[in-house]
């Protein structure tokens, strides 16, 4: 399968995802630069972590408007796979091809930790190979992170099943002091009403090798791989 | 035309920065406090025939870019107005 991880000025975790995607998991995959336009026949557009045009503004708010932004803007609509993490997930929300915001910490403070997510949904091309309930440990490091929505598109989000995973304790359960940033709804990951665009704060493209700490992120990579089977 | 925008937290959205100033603001004594929001102030200067044309301008901006809509309120001044 074909991959693509757009390269902004400010990324940082571009090169970890081409490594997770093409060393790891012996997939294609290629950097996308931002002012290029060509999505280069990907299947699946990845927008990796870091820090986008230095963060200015807005998280995301810069990048959005990139050349390649518009390329996977169209891919989008058209149905194609799009997975934002951490920066990639507040760019997608600034482009408003996911819902909601993400803001600043509750704690005010950078979180650099692993954490547990819950899978609400194994029925979207980036979870199939899970089980609703199943339990991810995954890293995250970021200093905005708390997810925000009006709370009438929330619950909306929630009886379709967009929220995709949720941070819970080690043994899947809700837990306000497991929410590392403050999150409504302890929300880690959301899609679009199409379910072909996903974005999470964790970062599954460091949890590819058990060496260093764990694989949980491959469950993440593989359902997307056997989707488009 | 100079135009000053100021973007602040939407009334309901947490604005942990602000609860913590505020906070620091009660110790000090100002127990009056209330209310702190902690935002953003723009100020920018945009070629324009009138101030209306700069005050189009600016809505524009602040609707595309300088604010999200979701998670801020803006509001802004235009020289001469």
């Amino acid at each position: 399968m074909k991959w693509g991880v757009v390269r902004f000025p400010g990324s940082l975790d571009d090169n970890d995802a081409l490594w997770a995607l093409g060393e790891v998991m012996g997939q294609e995959a290629a950097m996308l630069w931002h002012k290029d336009t060509s999505l280069q026949g990907a299947q699946c557009v990845l927008l990796p972590g870091g820090f986008s045009y230095g963060d200015y503004l807005r998280c995301g708010a810069i990048a959005r408007f990139s050349p390649i932004m518009e390329s996977v803007a169209k891919f989008a609509a058209d149905g194609g796979l799009v997975i934002g993490t951490c920066n990639g997930f507040q760019v997608l929300c600034e482009a408003h091809l996911l819902p909601g915001a993400l803001t600043r910490n509750r704690s005010l403070s950078f979180v650099c930790d692993r954490v547990h997510v819950r899978v609400e949904n194994a029925q979207t091309p980036f979870t199939c190979t899970m089980r609703q309930g199943d339990v991810l440990k995954l890293p995250i490091k970021h200093g905005e992170g708390l997810y925000v929505a009006p709370e009438s598109e929330l619950r909306q989000m929630e009886e379709r099943g967009q929220v995709i995973l949720r941070y819970v304790d080690a043994a899947g359960r809700d837990d306000d002091a497991a929410n590392p940033n403050g999150s409504m709804h302890a929300i880690a990951g959301v899609a679009n009403d199409r379910f072909n665009v996903f974005g999470l704060m964790p970062h599954p493209e460091h949890a590819v090798e058990p060496m260093l700490g764990g694989d949980d992120g491959l469950k993440i990579f593989r359902s997307i791989v056997e989707s488009v089977k | 035309m100079q135009v000053k925008v100021f973007v602040t937290p939407r009334k309901g959205i947490l604005d942990p920065q602000g609860r913590a100033v505020e906070h620091s603001l009660k110790s000090l004594g100002f127990k009056d406090v209330s209310d702190v929001k902690i935002g953003k102030y723009i100020v920018l200067d945009v070629a324009a025939g009138s101030a209306a044309d700069a005050r189009a301008q600016a809505q524009k901006m602040c609707e595309r870019l300088l604010a999200n809509p979701l998670i801020e309120d803006f509001t802004f001044e235009v020289e001469g107005e």
